[in-house]
């Protein structure tokens, strides 16, 4: 709890469990979710330096602020494109949506 | 004299089994976004894996961020995730089978970063800072925020916008595929 490995190893299994989710989904929404988890781990590592050794206490909040706000920028975008490859293909699964395979 | 109830109990083991309660959150949280087929169990692990961090980051020392987070990621993304799965397709119907090998060879790339990770961090030696000042305050967070990161807050918020127009064009004005 006062330590600063513990964060650190959470982080790590957060952005492998992503890692994971990322590989071995077969939908995109899926596949988007793996990414906030991979997001939410870089954020942990960023917190956890700013608790224990940042001089300057803000820095590592405003780099997870930062964070917060492209993830949802992100989110949004990604969103209404999985939206469109559904009108367009009828389907989300992304190994069926390869029109630009040669 | 009357006993009160942190006389019974210390404190410092109810902070202990709530910090231990919290990574518990996250990690299943985590796992249950990534294993189950079904696409809103998917969203609701990671409803709980926003909300373990919340906690995380109290025990970090950041009201405000983790007041952020749970606003952020619990309160709007997953809200918009299941907003996305509303708009498309039912997916019980068509639940594609899972690749063996994939999953297989996903769980073995997976845990070979793992590994190297935790044996870089083990190998690290940090030492701890003694003059840290613990400055925590919002105030402090809104001077640095409007101050020296001013470029970049209002480049986020440009960001945001931007995002926002760009993913309605996206998804209000589609093509005629012939």
């Amino acid at each position: 709890m006062e330590c600063l490995t513990t964060y650190l190893i959470l982080g790590a299994l957060l952005f492998c469990i992503g890692i994971y989710g990322i590989l071995q989904h077969s939908t995109l929404i899926g596949m988007l979710i793996a990414t906030e988890l991979m997001l939410n781990g870089a954020a942990i590592n960023f917190m956890a330096f700013n608790m224990f050794l940042s001089k300057n206490p803000a820095s590592g909040q405003i780099f997870t602020l930062f964070i917060m706000g492209v993830a949802a920028a992100e989110a949004a975008v990604a969103l209404s494109i999985i939206i469109t490859v559904y009108r367009n293909f009828k389907t989300i699964n992304a190994d069926s949506v390869s029109e630009l395979k040669g | 004299m009357t006993t009160t109830i942190s006389d019974l109990i210390p404190p410092i083991m109810v902070a202990q089994a709530a910090f231990a309660l919290m990574i518990v959150f996250t990690l299943s949280g985590a796992f249950l976004a990534v294993i189950p087929k079904k696409i809103v169990h998917n969203i609701l692990g990671l409803c709980l894996a926003m909300f373990g961090i919340t906690g995380v980051y109290l025990y970090l020392g950041s009201q405000f961020v983790a007041m952020m987070q749970l606003l952020i990621y619990v309160g709007a993304i997953c809200m918009t995730y299941i907003f996305a799965i509303m708009l498309s397709p039912p997916l019980e119907k068509e639940l594609p089978k899972r690749n063996k090998l994939k999953v297989i060879t996903s769980a073995a790339v997976s845990s070979v970063v793992f590994i190297v990770m935790v044996k870089m961090i083990m190998s690290l030696k940090f030492e701890p800072l003694t003059d840290i000042t613990r400055d925590w305050s919002i105030k402090a967070l809104g001077h640095e925020l409007l101050g020296r990161y001013f470029l970049v807050f209002e480049l986020i918020s440009l960001l945001l916008a931007i995002a926002i127009i760009g993913s309605i064009m996206v998804a209000s004005f589609v093509r005629k595929k012939d």
